[in-house]
């Protein structure tokens, strides 16, 4: 008795309905949030590992979102578990969404979301240790970055799926240039993202975003 | 079996069936199209029965038989009225409406602006969605075409001043459209009273069938038809009437009673009650007599819609929400946001619209099951801890 039935895949109802690794770690190694409350998708993720082996060790997280939020933030945390930060770092939003057995491509960005989350706490593990300094602004950082938001047409990322068309950086400013038009149904969500990922970087003054002439 | 709890009656209704006993003829006995009074027996016994339905409907907001368009529902009424005014006026070049109209007036709207030859004034709404009455007077202007407000509000059951939003267009002398979707049979409606010059309304919201409604167009006032074909609808809407649709209607009217909404009243004030003493919830929308009878519109803060929406749906309990996430553009409620309240308080924001079918036992299922669900999402959000 439920249309999600169609929409979602058992697997990611019964993790949403009985999350795993879920609540709150009392003296982790790591701790990020990523996401916003205004976008509706935001994780908390916890992250225990031993600074010898580089393990992960134990994962924990919280959710506020949806059922696929919650689904694919909980299977991240169950594959990271075990793995080395260098393995855990190859991980893809396509193998989360692969374990959970698919995901609607407008549900896409919530494995994003989870990927983002793990690979964020492992840089600010890294960055804390000294292990590796932050990038310099250049068009292909400004690339990385899109490269996180999914068209939520197609459930592939806004550069590999045309959207993205130039960048450029100048000093502090960064102008990005849009096959999008206004009146696309998706715009205000994909300009949120574009703004929710490079707003709060720090060596970013200036964001500059044009559409498609209609 | 697992108990169903249908709260969703804002977005559409079961079909009574005492209705249904009434179109059921139409279907397969008399299926004649209609024709003039000297055609056969089937278009006149279809005839009878589209006028007869058109005369009900028209009675019920005080309107002529010749002043009522059958169309295929809310949306296609919406369109006809301010698409079909736009069109039947070159020299106008001004629409205004409100920030939190239903989608099929602000994508209307939208479009014409789209054309150059239109430009629109979007009203702002105060905490509780009562639209703003002066800066309706300081928008309308010698270039005014159309004001388009909608009696009651689809998400938060706030009911316009209808009655002064006509004055002012009366008295400025600029034409009037009503979407009435949600507030007909529920708030009366006199068009003349209320100087409505367009009022749209819909069938499956009241216990009557999907794929029929109507526009009330005030005599004199002229409209181009948004398809061409046969001369039907007083040359507004060609094709075959929906007959059996038309008799539902009509019957859908018939059978509301003031007791129903009464009910409805009471049921909205318990729930409301079951909700607002839960921590970190706030009712969106007015309370009490300005509130449409079936409306109950809250914020549980801390948790997202979509999952609250699931969680109770699994458990038999439907609703809906503004969240972003169920919507299929990913963006959150315009109605919410236009209450000047943040992205995050219509995420969190729960639907709860109801009918006569429901009772005071669903009421209480609801309150108990929304309590442990949005308790449960508390619990592992990364918010509000």
């Amino acid at each position: 008795m439920s249309f999600y039935k169609s929409m979602y895949s058992t697997k990611l109802l019964e993790l949403f309905k009985n999350p795993e690794n879920v609540g709150e770690m009392p003296d982790p190694d790591v701790k990020v949030t990523e996401g916003s409350l205004a976008c509706g998708d935001m994780i908390t993720i916890f992250l225990k590992i031993n600074d010898e082996t580089r393990t992960i060790e134990d994962t924990k997280f919280l959710s506020y979102g949806c059922a696929a939020n919650i689904a694919t933030t909980s299977i991240m945390t169950q594959l990271a578990k075990g793995k080395t930060l260098e393995e855990a770092k190859k991980m893809t939003f396509r193998q989360i969404a692969d374990a959970l057995g698919g995901l609607p491509p407008v549900k896409m960005h919530c494995a994003v979301l989870s990927i983002d989350g793990l690979k964020s706490a492992i840089r600010k593990y890294e960055e804390e240790r000294g292990l590796i300094e932050v990038p310099e602004l250049d068009e292909s950082f400004v690339r990385s970055r899109l490269r996180h938001i999914i068209n939520p047409k197609v459930g592939r990322d806004i550069v590999s799926t045309g959207i993205v068309e130039e960048i450029r950086v100048h000093e502090a400013k960064v102008e990005v240039d849009l096959n999008l038009s206004e009146a696309d149904e998706f715009k205000n969500y994909i300009v949120e993202e574009i703004h929710e990922r490079l707003d709060r970087l720090p060596n970013i003054r200036d964001l500059k975003l044009n559409f498609e002439v209609e | 079996m697992q108990r169903l709890v249908y709260l969703d009656n804002a977005t559409t209704t079961a079909l009574d069936c005492e209705v249904l006993e009434a179109m059921r003829p139409y279907f397969s006995e008399w299926y004649g199209s209609p024709t003039h009074e000297y055609g056969h027996a089937f278009g006149l016994k279809a005839t009878e029965a589209l006028e007869e339905s058109r005369e009900v409907i028209a009675e019920s907001i005080g309107a002529e038989p010749g002043e009522i368009v059958f169309t295929s529902g809310g949306t296609e009424s919406n369109n006809l009225a301010i698409k079909g005014l736009a069109l039947a006026n070159k020299d106008m070049q001004q629409l205004v409406t409100s920030k939190i109209e239903h989608t099929s007036v602000l994508n209307v709207v939208k479009s014409l602006e789209k054309t150059g030859r239109f430009r629109a004034r979007y009203l702002t709404v105060d905490r509780e969605g009562f639209v703003d009455l002066e800066q309706l007077e300081n928008e309308i202007n010698e270039e005014t075409l159309l004001v388009s407000i909608q009696h009651a509000n689809q998400e938060i059951g706030t009911i316009q001043d209808i009655k002064e939003v006509g004055r002012i267009c009366e008295d400025m002398g600029v034409l009037f459209h009503v979407d009435a979707v949600q507030s007909f049979t529920k708030v009366p409606i006199d068009v003349k009273k209320l100087d409505i010059d367009l009022l749209s309304i819909s069938a499956h919201k009241i216990h009557g069938p999907k794929g029929i409604g109507a526009l009330y167009v005030r005599e004199g006032v002229k409209l181009k038809p948004l398809m061409e074909g046969e001369h039907r609808e007083f040359g507004l809407r060609p094709g075959t009437e929906n007959i059996p649709g038309a008799v539902g209607f009509a019957k859908a009217i018939e059978i509301v009673n003031e007791s129903q909404l009464e009910q409805m009243r009471r049921l909205r004030e318990h729930l409301t009650e079951g909700f607002v003493e839960m921590p970190d919830s706030r009712l969106n929308g007015p309370r009490g007599d300005k509130r449409l009878c079936n409306n109950v519109n809250i914020t549980f803060r801390f948790v997202e819609g979509e999952s609250v929406l699931l969680h109770l749906d699994m458990r038999g309990i439907i609703v809906t929400t503004g969240s972003a996430c169920f919507s299929k553009t990913l963006e959150p409620s315009h109605v919410i946001l236009a209450l000047g309240l943040k992205h995050e308080d219509a995420h969190g924001s729960v639907r709860f619209s109801l009918s006569k079918y429901n009772t005071f036992d669903e009421m209480d299922y609801a309150v108990e099951n929304v309590k442990d669900v949005v308790e449960q999402l508390r619990i592992i959000s990364p918010v509000g801890r």
